[in-house]
């Protein structure tokens, strides 16, 4: 996807397939136009008396693999029920690919693939049977279903066991089978919600992979609820970060991290050990200092450069290198939980 | 509509392969009524065809509510509920399909029951009552053990007990043992509010035993119970789903 040509001409709120068809259509010529496949509004979702989300709003482009972000019970597994129609908001309204989550649920289910965080395959059914029985669901006839459920099976390298018990299944085999099962009605929208927890990195690596293939390849759009920001940051084009039920932060991971440039870090080698004090006076701001590495935040790179190259003349040090660290998405992610940045 | 049957069907299919065998069912299905029946008949004599009738309205009423209560607190503990959710599946298609499954473990089971019963020379007169009250019976007590599961437990012996706590009582009122019209007065108007009760008079119906109620007024009263029971349940159902999530 190149993010660079698309712009947002406008909030798509149609209430049914027939709108959303129209809307698609009067869009101007010539222009790259993004379709919102969900516009979130205000979404709120109160249980007994707490506020698991509160007036969450945002936007998801076609063909984009969004990620939410969030500590645990920050509210994004109670967004994904809300998105995908198995939970009704207290407030506010969500559109998914045209149709209302509340009142069209159904329509909804029907053209999105889900992989809930908690779900777990039907253990005491085979690995066919699994599949098979989700295409049931979703209506696809028998000669696509068989058809399909073969290819999805040896995509994710599980055809071999297509006859065993899915309880003989290892965790990442089962998280497999799970995105098989979401898959098997060929949905243009999948919802993962923490699909990579508590896998080991063989198998994380295999599913991040497959989702990269998905949606490059295929053209599906992807909603990711991850707590790993490495994953988010390699696979995400854009992120919502969710706090405490709340959205604090909606943009890509580069202008993420452009908002952040006083996260950044400069890494300075000399030939010799430097004295923590010394430099701390000379350079003004804070410094790690580690024998002959010092470790400097800075709010302004080259001031922080300018004031390295003047110490270390001062001082009679050589450099043998210097880095500028851009601040990682998990520093701006922690920056934000922790209630230091308002975005 | 089609394709409503068809998911009603897989979700059958699913219930029928996953939970037939699972002990509850075993115990509650199978065992439960065929020891309750001995304990009855052990040492008495019993005419064949007045213990063909006991033995049928057990075997109906616990095998078709052997399966219902186990699905739903088991697809909580199992992780698998909120996955039949994100399906495009509402809450009646899911009850049909477990109702389904249900009635047709409670069918097979009393057929093969009645063909025993043939065979040490207990005869059905009335074929015709006899499968029509099989059929609307078994479908009647696979949605009262639907209700009956719709507490968000996760846990099916709980929900095995709270079942049996209505099952129990509604075994002695409901003339399995004594026919209703032998019945004192005010246990008669307790008898026909159970819904086995219309079941037991089917089955003497279906022998040519002396009947207290009408075959048509039977067969009306479980069809009312039955649409009664499945609309609460899905009710009860949609309400306590959130909660098994």
């Amino acid at each position: 996807m190149n993010s660079k040509n698309f712009y947002y001409p406008y909030f798509l709120y149609a209430r049914d397939v027939a709108s959303y068809s129209v809307a698609w259509a009067l869009s101007r010529p010539g222009a790259v136009y993004v379709v919102d496949v969900i516009v979130a509004e205000g979404l709120t979702k109160r249980f007994d008396g707490l506020t698991a989300v509160d007036n969450v709003s945002f936007h998801v482009h076609e063909g984009e693999i969004f990620g939410f972000l969030g500590p645990n019970g920050a509210g994004k597994t109670t967004t994904v029920r809300m998105l995908t129609g198995i939970l009704p908001p207290d407030a506010g309204r969500a559109f998914v690919l045209g149709f209302d989550v509340v009142k069209k649920p159904l329509e909804v289910k029907r053209r999105i693939g889900v992989v809930p965080e908690a779900a777990n395959v039907y253990l005491d059914l085979t690995v066919w049977e699994n599949v098979t029985f989700m295409a049931e669901l979703y209506g696809v006839p028998r000669g696509v279903r068989e058809r399909r459920a073969r290819e999805l099976l040896d995509e994710m390298g599980l055809l071999k066991y297509r006859d065993a018990k899915a309880r003989r299944l290892s965790k990442g085999m089962r998280q497999r089978l799970l995105i098989c099962m979401a898959l098997v009605h060929e949905p243009p929208l999948l919802f993962l919600d923490e699909p990579t927890s508590g896998l080991d990195p063989q198998s994380a690596r295999r599913i991040r992979s497959m989702l990269r293939e998905l949606n490059k390849e295929e053209g599906v759009t992807i909603f990711l609820t991850t707590h790993n920001m490495w994953e988010a940051e390699e696979l995400c084009h854009r992120i919502a970060i969710i706090n405490r039920g709340r959205l604090v932060a909606v943009s890509n991971p580069r202008e993420l991290k452009d908002m952040f440039t006083r996260l950044r870090t400069v890494e300075v080698e000399f030939n010799r050990a430097v004295d923590e004090r010394s430099i701390l006076e000379a350079l003004g701001c804070e410094v790690d200092v580690s024998g002959n590495r010092c470790r400097i935040r800075a709010r302004d790179v080259n001031d922080v450069i300018c004031g390295i190259v003047d110490y270390a003349k001062s001082h009679g040090l050589e450099i043998l290198s210097l880095n500028v660290i851009e601040p990682s998405l998990e520093d701006i992610f922690l920056e934000i939980v922790e209630g230091k940045a308002d975005v | 509509m089609f394709e409503n049957v068809a998911k009603i069907w897989a979700i059958a299919k699913k219930d029928m392969k996953i939970y037939y065998l699972k002990g509850p069912v075993v115990i509650f299905g199978l065992l439960l009524p065929f020891f309750l029946y001995l304990a009855y008949a052990w040492n008495r004599n019993i005419e064949p065809a007045e213990a063909m009738v006991s033995i049928m309205a057990m075997t109906v009423f616990f095998t078709s509510t052997a399966v219902g209560p186990v699905i739903a607190p088991w697809e909580t503990r199992s992780r698998t509920f909120e996955r039949l959710l994100s399906s495009p599946v509402n809450m009646s298609i899911i009850l049909m399909g477990d109702a389904l499954a249900s009635t047709i473990f409670g069918i097979l089971i009393t057929v093969a029951i009645a063909v025993l019963s043939m065979v040490i020379g207990v005869h059905i007169v009335n074929i015709l009552v006899f499968t029509c009250n099989v059929v609307i019976s078994a479908v009647c007590f696979s949605f009262l053990s639907l209700l009956l599961s719709s507490p968000p437990a996760d846990t099916p012996a709980n929900i095995m007990m709270l079942s049996s706590l209505l099952k129990f009582p509604l075994i002695f009122v409901s003339g399995v043992f004594t026919p209703v019209g032998e019945m004192p007065y005010l246990l008669r108007i307790i008898a026909l509010l159970s819904p086995l009760t219309y079941t037991t008079e089917l089955f003497r119906a279906s022998v040519h035993l002396e009947t207290y109620v009408p075959a048509y007024i039977a067969i009306a009263a479980i069809t009312v119970y039955t649409l009664v029971f499945a609309m609460v349940a899905v009710k009860l159902h949609e309400r306590s789903a959130p909660k098994r999530l």
